[in-house]
């Protein structure tokens, strides 16, 4: 499922401005040719901690490049670079970023995260995703009847992309709302049912619980279900992110993350120490507000904008000449 | 990983007590364990390298080197300047006269305006105020709706245009001024004092979304400008507070979300690079829940120590306040009965997860864990306790000195469980009421740091869930494979 976007010019767009922010050249860690000393070693450590990776997965790495530094195993910046980017991208597989589709009948997705996330809005994204560059028909489930006007939100991204929408009265029970959505895709023949659910805190047992309710309930409507269970994930979250994966894993398995506002300066390392640690892969990242600003997960590309560089470029190419 | 830095401190300097002097290179050495901790809070890093800097010439020239205990001092050096660099504390809202009063509501996405704005007016209500609230995020899809009915349900009235709603996809030039000017003049003809505008959400590098902010900013001149900001916040917060502060002149922060586990590094970061005062915290989904900010704790929580004030003004507010008068009544008079225990067991319940309660308790992070590891035990036997409680006959639960072994035999099958559960129910039972003579008469606080010295046993003694019914009766809750646990960690 590979496809080519438009948003490419996005993201290159936002890291130029986080050079701008950063007020600083971020090509100068690699200039060619550079010999690794401590000053560099600390420039690393600082980039990557700026990164949000995390002090204790960024500590391992740098230790890791001093170490072959000093057996003299490396001796140049490019050396150590390459070594970073093959520690960081071993384990990712392409299988890991594409969505898993139920063999017959409607694939449900069941989305959730912590408040303010960007969940409806990346529900947006996959609908049109789904819809429009994957021929599907796509339905939305309007689970979130706790925040005002959240199925209003969900209502327009509906009419706007021309999918269909199963919604109740605000404030009814969510899992009677999937409940429901299921009937109705299986009835209409749905390809792709998409929950919504309101945002929470991962400290907020008995909304984790409704959660795990709002799964079960899907599970027993549609075989299989819920085919994949994505946590929205805000590129600008701390260490918390960890937590959070952690506990919505808990309470209903998450498969994937949606990383969300990576157009901004946040570069969202913080993936990383979840898919080492929780096994959790990213499937797709937001790159804006519009539902064209989604693209699958690219790890080497992702990895290059830690090291705050454009390279990835090549692509670029390639995205152009299939516009 | 670091659990508690006061641990890590006292352990960098354990080894060298009885050996002579301490070092300039051990203070070093403790400020590394300083600067994790401030970086897995999110501390930005830039803004951590001047405070580690800082603090280190700061012990450097205390007396750390011959003190005594030099693991605390430098631990109260830490907190002392993490206290100061969150001064001064300013929560005050400044009024103008002639009113209205202006106050405009900024950040990114998903960081809590709208929300935040709801919480704003309620409060400001609660003074007395007659607050009124302005749509002006007009891009976000049903924005303007949410607003309206959060005013609904704070009972403040809410400007509305929906006509000057953005299309998809657009920015709807000037409108968001446009619906700000006239929800300032409405304000004036119907006698509000204050308005709050909340803005749409925008990234800092956005330049059309910010010159709709600096446009606002120009022409209505809002008296006061804050910026909301996210707790959970990253390294990136930094980025934001500047550039929103750069080209807004910031009056104030609001952190969403504090109701989390964050350890909100990002709110120091924050106010230092900006300058600006901290005004509220959202500390809650329901919209009485904006606090003012006070410092106390907060240095505690970002350098992972626990906030045991929050923990208890958490309490505080879960706890049935009457209900929690009416049993310490009974205590005192020694009259605590099983009903009462069960009562009391509830109630802290509704704290949450013992784990989570007590990684809020100063010194508990580490046990915590591994309570946390068997949470589902802990349901599991709060289940059991129910189940022996409801094989009780009244009379019984009114007078334990009745159980004997017939009645124990008979509520063990009633209850569907071993006999010795239910001696040991019986015990922790008798255990706790004993001990709550004792408390009875001390506040919230205290039985708070009771808990701490009380350790072994001392949680269940409390009537907390998962204390009673443990397989060791000394110590508690550490059971043996998890002290194993702690020793290999």
């Amino acid at each position: 499922m590979r496809f080519f976007s438009r948003t490419l010019d996005k993201l290159k767009g936002a890291l130029r401005k986080t050079a701008q922010v950063l007020n600083t050249d971020v090509r100068t860690l690699f200039v060619p040719g550079r010999r690794i000393d401590e000053a560099f070693l600390n420039e690393l450590e600082e980039k990557f901690l700026l990164a949000d990776m995390g002090v204790g997965n960024v500590t391992a790495i740098v230790d890791a490049i001093r170490e072959r530094w000093r057996l003299g195993k490396i001796r140049n910046a490019s050396e150590a670079q390459s070594v970073v980017r093959e520690q960081l991208l071993s384990g990712w597989t392409d299988q890991d970023r594409e969505l898993r589709f139920a063999a017959t009948g409607p694939t449900v997705l069941l989305v959730a995260g912590i408040n303010g996330a960007g969940k409806t809005t990346s529900i947006a994204k996959l609908a049109w995703l789904l819809k429009n560059q994957m021929n599907k028909k796509v339905m939305l489930c309007a689970s979130d009847t706790f925040r005002a006007a959240a199925v209003d939100q969900l209502t327009i991204w509906a009419g706007r992309l021309g999918v269909e929408i199963i919604k109740h009265q605000m404030g009814s029970d969510p899992a009677a709302v999937a409940y429901d959505a299921c009937e109705a895709a299986k009835s209409r023949g749905m390809d792709v049912l998409i929950v919504d659910t309101a945002g929470r805190l991962h400290t907020q047992e008995h909304l984790m619980r409704e959660l795990t309710k709002i799964r079960d309930v899907v599970a027993k409507r549609i075989d299989g279900a819920p085919h994949e269970v994505l946590l929205v994930l805000d590129a600008t979250t701390g260490q918390n992110a960890i937590v959070q994966a952690k506990m919505f894993s808990r309470s209903i398995g998450i498969t994937g993350l949606v990383l969300a506002k990576l157009d901004g300066t946040a570069k969202g390392g913080v993936v990383l120490s979840i898919r080492d640690q929780l096994s959790i892969p990213v499937k797709f990242i937001g790159l804006g507000e519009t539902p064209q600003d989604i693209e699958t997960f690219d790890p080497t590309r992702f990895v290059a904008a830690l090291f705050g560089d454009t390279e990835g470029e090549p692509q670029a190419q390639t995205a152009d000449s299939s516009r | 990983m670091l659990d508690l830095l006061s641990d890590k401190l006292s352990g960098v300097f354990r080894g060298l007590s009885g050996r002579g002097r301490i070092s300039e290179e051990n203070i070093r050495e403790a400020m590394r364990e300083v600067r994790t901790a401030l970086l897995e809070a999110d501390v930005n890093y830039t803004v951590v390298k001047e405070f580690t800097d800082r603090v280190l010439q700061k012990a450097l020239g205390q007396e750390v080197i011959r003190s005594l205990q030099p693991g605390q001092l430098m631990i109260k050096i830490v907190h002392d300047e993490l206290v100061e660099l969150m001064g001064p504390v300013d929560t005050k809202i400044y009024l103008v006269q002639p009113p209205p009063t202006i106050i405009m509501m900024c950040g990114l996405q998903g960081s809590g305006k709208t929300t935040t704005c709801g919480k704003l007016a309620l409060l400001l209500k609660g003074r007395g105020h007659h607050p009124m609230l302005a749509a002006a995020d007009l891009q976000r899809p049903a924005a303007v709706e949410q607003l309206r009915v959060l005013g609904e349900q704070v009972g403040v009235p809410v400007y509305t245009d929906p006509s000057r709603v953005a299309a998809h996809g657009d920015v709807a030039k000037g409108a968001a001024v446009a619906v700000c000017r006239a929800a300032i003049q409405q304000a004036k003809q119907t006698g509000r004092d204050i308005v709050i505008l909340d803005t749409a959400g925008r990234l800092h590098i956005d330049d059309e979304l910010m010159g709709e902010l600096k446009e606002i900013n120009a022409q209505l001149n809002p008296h006061q400008i804050y910026l909301v900001l996210d707790a959970m916040s990253g390294q990136d917060a930094v980025n934001s507070a500047k550039a929103f502060n750069a080209q807004l002149e910031l009056d104030g922060l609001i952190l969403t979300k504090f109701d989390s586990d964050t350890r909100g590094g990002a709110l120091l970061s924050a106010k230092m690079v900006t300058g600006k005062p901290v005004k509220f915290l959202g500390v809650g989904e329901k919209l009485d829940r904006l606090e003012e900010f006070r410092p106390e704790g907060m240095a505690q929580r970002i350098l992972g120590m626990g906030d045991i004030v929050g923990l208890v003004s958490d309490a505080m507010e879960k706890f049935d306040q009457e209900e929690t008068a009416r049993l310490q009544e009974k205590m005192q008079k020694g009259q605590f009965t099983l009903d009462d225990f069960m009562a009391q067991m509830s109630q802290v319940k509704k704290l949450g997860p013992m784990g989570k309660v007590m990684s809020m308790i100063p010194g508990m992070s580490e046990l915590s864990r591994q309570v946390n590891m068997g949470e589902g035990d802990v349901e599991n036997q709060m289940g059991r306790m129910h189940a022996i409680y409801n094989s009780m006959t009244r009379v019984e639960r009114q007078k334990t000195e009745l159980l004997d072994g017939n009645r124990r035999r008979r509520i063990a099958r009633g209850a569907g469980v071993g006999l010795n559960e239910v001696g040991q129910f019986i015990k922790q039972f008798e255990m706790s009421r004993d001990m709550m003579r004792a408390v009875g008469g001390m506040g919230m606080m205290g039985k708070m740091r009771l808990m701490k010295s009380l350790m072994s046993g001392g949680i269940s003694a409390l009537g907390a869930p998962g204390g009673p019914i443990l397989k060791t009766k000394r110590s508690g809750f550490m059971e043996k494979k998890d002290r194993n646990k702690k020793k290999r960690r």
